[in-house]
């Protein structure tokens, strides 16, 4: 069984949020992590391929520092890595990730490709979806249980009040919520192995993509900070005063009663 | 001296840190109040590999290098420091013995089982009048056919009756100060070896610091580690690499009491701003963290000397030195920079102070290393 994943490279989950001088997203010695929804994926992989045989693929998106989430893969076990590396190009938005990810999919062998439902930093959720529709491949997404078997996945995700049992025909595109698995931290003596692991890099010219294909589609106008939170306001005086000063402040300030 | 990290040696930091700020941190308090042995740790240890570092594969070990040990054992420290001097006597003490002087049997039946985890090692050297003067040592081990009848007794061993192997030395002629002595593998079920008291102890209260008895106790003749008179060579050759274990361990502590004293002074408020905007402070904050970075730049050289196979035995003792000193000043500054709070086990800092100050005292006293350095100019 082949198995493709699509990790993406986040920034830490304590990592400070600023915005530099022309107001965008500052990325000066942040701290860069494996998407943890993606983990949930790399793990989900590597249990198949324990279970059913096979190998298993990562493949990103990303600026030069995406070998280090790749190299985190091949030490957890997976087998071989390909970086597409973002040269030349400004600006993107889901459409350019998932072209590029779909376009370079046509040329490997898969039964399914699995990826975290969403990325902790922009939140999207769309690049996963893409990848589907581009490629023509059923779909589940956020998906807390997975089986494979008989080239079926049938897969369990909640829904509102319950779960859901979906069943499709492979390959398909899985997306994996927190509660699917617990990724596994890589051995020592995987973390050895990985660099004999085979890595490729690739740029967007080696798809044979380039301008309009790839030129985003939505384009973000401004990023900003939340306010600062204001400070709580004590109320002071007699208790039932106190209280019904609140409830005036409720209604007439807050309007939230 | 090259001072980047190989992409091996930062997945491998970022691995170790995440598995014991994850797992080790929160269990590091529990394991200091009820004085219990982390055998949680050494198990999720082995699993991941972590019980032979610097150990060839072919010997169970993962195969890396001294260097990356050492930053495994600075960021287990920096969770729970009592699984940090566990797993640096295993590793630099027990495990390196038999990697050096073992026989081909001797690898083939404890080194494996130690590198996998499987097993855990110990160093038996310390008596009741052989401390700073391991010279001095009395037990006694006397050859009667295939086996050394050993009777005497150790003290302050770490991991003393959780260990599955104590390398041990001993007195095979009397009355020679350090040629007369011998290492011998003892295992833990050998008839007449037994543990006598646990220390209670000012910190570490994870590790089992104790007493070793040997009452006619049997050890095979082929548990003898090098020759009969090699003992204190062994023991000291073994003693460089145990040094830069103890240099991470307190560099590990002592980076723990920065990070919460540097967290604490940017959100308590005195006098309408937080201290942190305080100069007495910021000086405070600033002299922990040049002392941390200086440590650290020492530990990783002697570590690197070795890896290199070059003379690291000075440069060991500086680094254990400089870093054992600066855990217990960072710790006591930490205490200080978090005051009432700081001395209550409501936060960890007091916690990380006791921790810190047997670092001084272990692996050879700050005494005894600025005597090794000082030899070592004056040569």
């Amino acid at each position: 069984m082949k198995i493709v994943v699509l990790p993406k490279q986040t920034f830490d989950t304590e990592a400070k949020i600023t915005l530099d001088a022309a107001g965008k997203i500052n990325r000066e010695g942040v701290n860069l992590i494996m998407n943890p929804y993606d983990e949930f994926a790399v793990e989900e992989a590597l249990r198949l391929k324990e279970k059913h045989g096979g190998e298993v693929t990562v493949v990103s998106f990303g600026g030069p520092k995406v070998p280090d989430i790749l190299r985190q893969a091949l030490a957890m076990g997976a087998d071989k890595a390909v970086h597409v590396g973002d040269e030349g190009l400004e600006e993107i938005d889901e459409h350019t990730t998932a072209t590029i990810l779909a376009k370079l999919l046509r040329d490997l062998e898969y039964d399914l490709i699995l990826a975290g439902w969403r990325a902790i930093d922009d939140g999207s959720a769309q690049v996963a979806g893409r990848v589907a529709e581009i490629l023509g491949l059923p779909m589940v997404n956020m998906v807390i249980k997975l089986d494979i078997a008989e080239g079926k996945a049938v897969a369990s995700r909640e829904i509102e009040g319950g779960y859901e049992v979906v069943e499709v025909p492979l390959p398909a595109v899985i997306t994996a919520q927190k509660g699917l698995n617990e990724p596994r931290y890589p051995t020592m003596k995987g973390i050895m192995q990985a660099k004999k692991k085979p890595m490729q890099k690739l740029t967007i010219a080696d798809l044979g993509l380039g301008g309009e294909e790839v030129a985003p589609k939505v384009r973000a106008r401004r990023y900003y900070l939340p306010s600062p939170r204001s400070q709580g306001k004590i109320i002071t005086g007699e208790p039932a005063e106190a209280a019904a000063e609140l409830v005036r402040l409720l209604r007439e300030e807050a309007k939230v009663v | 001296m090259p001072y980047q990290l190989t992409d091996e040696q930062i997945m491998m930091r970022d691995t170790v840190r995440r598995l014991a700020q994850n797992e080790f941190a929160p269990r590091a308090v529990e394991i200091d109040r009820q004085h219990r042995f982390p055998r949680e740790n050494i198990q999720r240890m082995a699993e991941l590999g972590l019980m032979g570092i610097p150990i060839p594969e072919e010997w169970g070990g993962a195969g890396c290098d001294f260097l990356s040990y050492i930053i495994a054992v600075e960021e287990i420290s920096r969770a729970c420091a009592s699984t940090g001097v566990i797993l640096a006597v295993h590793t630099s003490l027990a495990c390196f013995a038999l990697l050096q002087f073992g026989t081909q049997e001797q690898k083939e039946r404890y080194l494996r089982r130690l590198a996998s985890g499987e097993w855990l090692g110990a160093y038996a050297l310390t008596e009741a009048n052989a401390g700073s003067d391991p010279a001095n040592l009395s037990t006694t081990a006397r050859l009667e056919g295939d086996y050394y009848i050993v009777n005497g007794s150790k003290l302050f061993i770490t991991s003393a009756g959780e260990a599955d192997l104590y390398v041990t030395f001993v007195r095979t002629s009397p009355g020679s100060r350090h040629k007369g002595i011998s290492c011998l593998l003892v295992e833990r079920d050998t008839p007449g070896f037994t543990v006598g008291k646990i220390e209670e102890k000012m910190g570490l209260h994870g590790d089992p610091t104790g007493e070793l008895i040997f009452d006619n106790a049997r050890v095979p003749r082929a548990n003898l580690l090098g020759a009969e008179g090699e003992g204190f060579k062994i023991a000291m050759s073994l003693l460089d690499g145990g040094r830069i274990g103890i240099g991470a361990q307190a560099l590990g502590i002592a980076q723990a009491a920065f990070d919460v004293a540097l967290d604490y002074a940017k959100k308590r408020v005195q006098f309408g701003r937080p201290i942190a905007e305080f100069q007495a402070i910021q000086f405070m904050l600033a002299d922990m963290a040049t002392r941390i970075d200086a440590a650290r730049l020492l530990v990783y050289r002697a570590a690197r000397l070795k890896d290199m196979g070059l003379p690291h035995s000075k440069e060991a003792s500086m680094a254990k030195l400089f870093a054992t000193d600066t855990a217990m000043q960072v710790t006591t500054d930490a205490v200080q920079i978090l005051g009432g709070y700081g001395y209550c086990k409501e936060y960890p800092v007091e916690r990380y102070m006791r921790d810190a100050k047997v670092t001084q005292i272990y692996e050879g006293t700050n005494q005894i290393q600025r005597l090794v350095i000082a030899r070592h100019l004056l040569k």
